[in-house]
């Protein structure tokens, strides 16, 4: 896994903490291996509910996508992108199923349209999310993709093809700087 | 200066006197709700704030109803946590076995939800209170644990779509089938972010339970929300539950729609959804031959009384197949004293039905009913997803609580009219 990847990922999750990097022009662009799943990806499928009994997200990831494969986790590696058609995240309200993709070392996750909840969730747990039309089609299992976060250009290195993910809506990007939901609440409450 | 009733709500909770779809704002809740999966999370992050208190110990419940009576160690321990942190900081609305039932069949019940109220909770059927004219969304943990601190939850005002019934409803067809229909007609994100409305003759002559089961499965088509304007039907049900003052608003006549959609209910028959998407509907009469393992009836899109009801009146009299499992599971305690009280569980009991206390339990593949290696459940629950309710190859049915019983005792999926 290229090191830009693991920094990407950890900047990512700080993000859920209380800072933010610092130098942001250190490419926020994530360069990984895709996984394909197809349309109405549900959080049953995402994790399963018998194993809600826990909020440990590596624990989470063991079970990440069980249902329609059993040894997704095993497979992957840590950075891979998981490329998804329509309504991706469908179903509970659950923040485990942000939690588990993270969990299982999964970078981002970009597809058609998301469910409303999980498109929350994932802002909220910092887990970077991308909604880019034409992606279900023109991506395929295996290729080496580039997603850049802050323009949200995707590059499908294998078959050359180039999507645009819409951009982020100014105020969850505020949410974000603040250094997610938790800490944006805190920061008005001092301030 | 004409709007919709999520936007009146909306508009009245954020301080406005407008808002515009699209629009992003904070909004002040009446109640934030969390059960046993969500709220762990939730109290997690907020104690890692180091708040000394929450903004209001009465607006917030905290239902363990999800593996309750807990189903194993763990999830007791996710219980004691709520336990703990509902003692830790006075929180009215904790409920403990005996008064715990499923959560929005529970909130409604005991009068905490109210007409032209925002309501969130860390589950995505709180879409339900919609029904009593309130704002109600599902959002996640993190949410409810900033709303915890704040009072506070941040809104994008989302588009309405307008759904119109009308006609006369058919023998054995319920708010369960107008809901199914209308998702297997828009699809499952068919109402992606958006707020549905239903309106019209039809709903206004629909009971408050059969109301709550169709903004209930709002989220099943991708909805922010579902919602129906309070009338007297509305007033009569909260009327003598409710402990504060609340306001009932209306949509106005020229208010704008981003969808209308019309629906003669003459035509529809009660339906099914097939595996694995609630969209995947059927009207029962087409079904085919599906033999079915087991069958559920309960849970927070039909485990109401009228409900249970309607499932004994099915099932009075004759007994469920002897290859079937049949579990029935009251909402609440209230429901369950209800259904003893008038003779229900002897018919459920002579069928060879067994009740189950209030749960989510076999709903979301809990306990209490899972399901083996390739069986099938035609049950009244709310989705059907691959394994939902147990193994990924096994199989879930929707469909109401009169279609759930008759096919219990036919043995496989089949109407009422059959029996
Ligand atoms: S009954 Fe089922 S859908 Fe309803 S809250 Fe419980 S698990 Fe969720």
């Amino acid at each position: 896994m290229p090191d830009q990847v693991r920094h990407d990922m950890m900047t990512r999750s700080s993000l859920w903490g209380r800072s933010l990097p610092s130098d942001r022009d250190e490419s926020m662009k994530i360069e990984a291996t895709v996984w394909k799943f197809g349309d109405n990806i549900d959080t049953d499928v995402i994790i399963p509910a018998p194993y809600l009994v826990t909020t440990d997200g590596q624990e989470l990831g063991k079970h990440c996508m069980e249902p329609v494969d059993p040894t997704f986790s095993e497979k992957i590696q840590t950075g891979d992108i998981i490329v998804a058609g329509k309504n991706f995240g469908c179903g509970s309200s659950r923040e485990h199923a942000p939690m588990a993709i993270k969990g299982a070392g999964i970078s981002c996750v970009v597809a058609e349209s998301f469910a409303r909840i999980f498109f929350r969730n994932a802002f909220n747990m910092g887990l970077p999310i991308f909604e880019a039309p034409g992606v279900s089609g023109g991506i395929d299992p295996g290729d080496r993709i580039s997603v850049n976060q802050d323009t949200g250009e995707i590059i499908d290195h294998t078959n050359g093809k180039r999507f645009s993910a819409n951009p982020i809506p100014p105020f969850m990007q505020g949410l974000i700087e603040a250094g997610g939901l938790m800490a944006y609440v805190l920061g008005k409450r001092q301030g | 200066m004409s709007q919709t009733i999520t936007e009146k709500i909306l508009a009245a909770h954020a301080g406005q006197e407008k808002v515009h779809p699209g629009e992003l704002l904070s909004a002040q809740i009446d109640l934030a709700l969390a059960n046993d999966i969500t709220a762990p999370i939730a109290i997690e992050l907020f104690e890692q704030s180091e708040t000394a208190s929450v903004f209001d110990a009465e607006k917030i419940a905290l239902v363990p109803d999800h593996f309750v009576p807990n189903k194993d160690v763990n999830s007791a321990k996710q219980v004691q946590v709520m336990r703990r942190f509902a003692k830790k900081y006075g929180i009215k609305h904790f409920f403990e076995l005996g008064d715990m039932g499923i959560e929005h069949v529970l909130l409604p019940e005991q009068g905490l939800v109210l007409p032209g109220e925002v309501v969130i909770g860390a589950d995505s059927h709180t879409c339900t209170y919609g029904a009593l004219g309130a704002f109600a969304t599902g959002v996640g943990s993190t949410d409810i644990a900033a709303a915890m601190i704040s009072g506070e939850v941040w809104f994008k005002v989302p588009e309405s779509m307008k759904l119109h019934y009308e006609g006369q409803l058919q023998k054995w067809v319920t708010g369960k089938d107008l809901i199914l229909y209308t998702i297997g007609d828009i699809g499952v994100d068919g109402a992606t972010y958006k707020a549905m409305e239903f309106v019209g003759p039809v709903i206004e002559a629909l009971p408050m339970s059969d109301r709550m089961t169709m903004a209930n499965m709002a989220i099943e088509a991708g909805a922010k929300n579902g919602i129906i304007s309070p009338d007297q039907v509305t007033l009569d049900y909260v009327s003598s539950r409710a402990k504060r003052s609340f306001s009932a608003y209306k949509s106005d006549p020229d208010a704008l729609y981003v969808e209308e959609r019309s629906f003669d209910v003459s035509k529809i028959e009660p339906q099914v959804a097939f595996p694995h998407l609630p969209e995947n509907t059927r009207p029962v009469s087409e079904a085919g031959t599906v033999p079915i393992d087991q069958a559920v009836i309960g849970s927070c899109t039909n485990g109401r009384i009228e409900d249970l009801r309607l499932a004994a009146q099915v099932l009075k009299g004759h007994r469920v197949d002897k290859n079937m499992r049949l579990i029935i599971i009251p909402g609440t305690p209230t429901i369950y004293r209800q259904a003893m009280d008038e003779g229900l569980f002897e018919t459920f009991l002579d069928a060879k039905g067994i009740v189950s206390p209030p749960t989510c339990g076999p709903c979301l593949g809990g306990f209490m009913g899972i399901l083996g290696p390739g069986e099938r459940a035609i049950s009244t629950t709310n989705r059907n997803f691959l394994g939902r309710m147990g193994h990924s190859t096994s199989e879930v049915y929707l469909a109401n609580p009169a279609v759930a019983a008759a096919s219990a005792v036919l043995g496989r999926i089949g109407s009422p009219e059959e029996l």
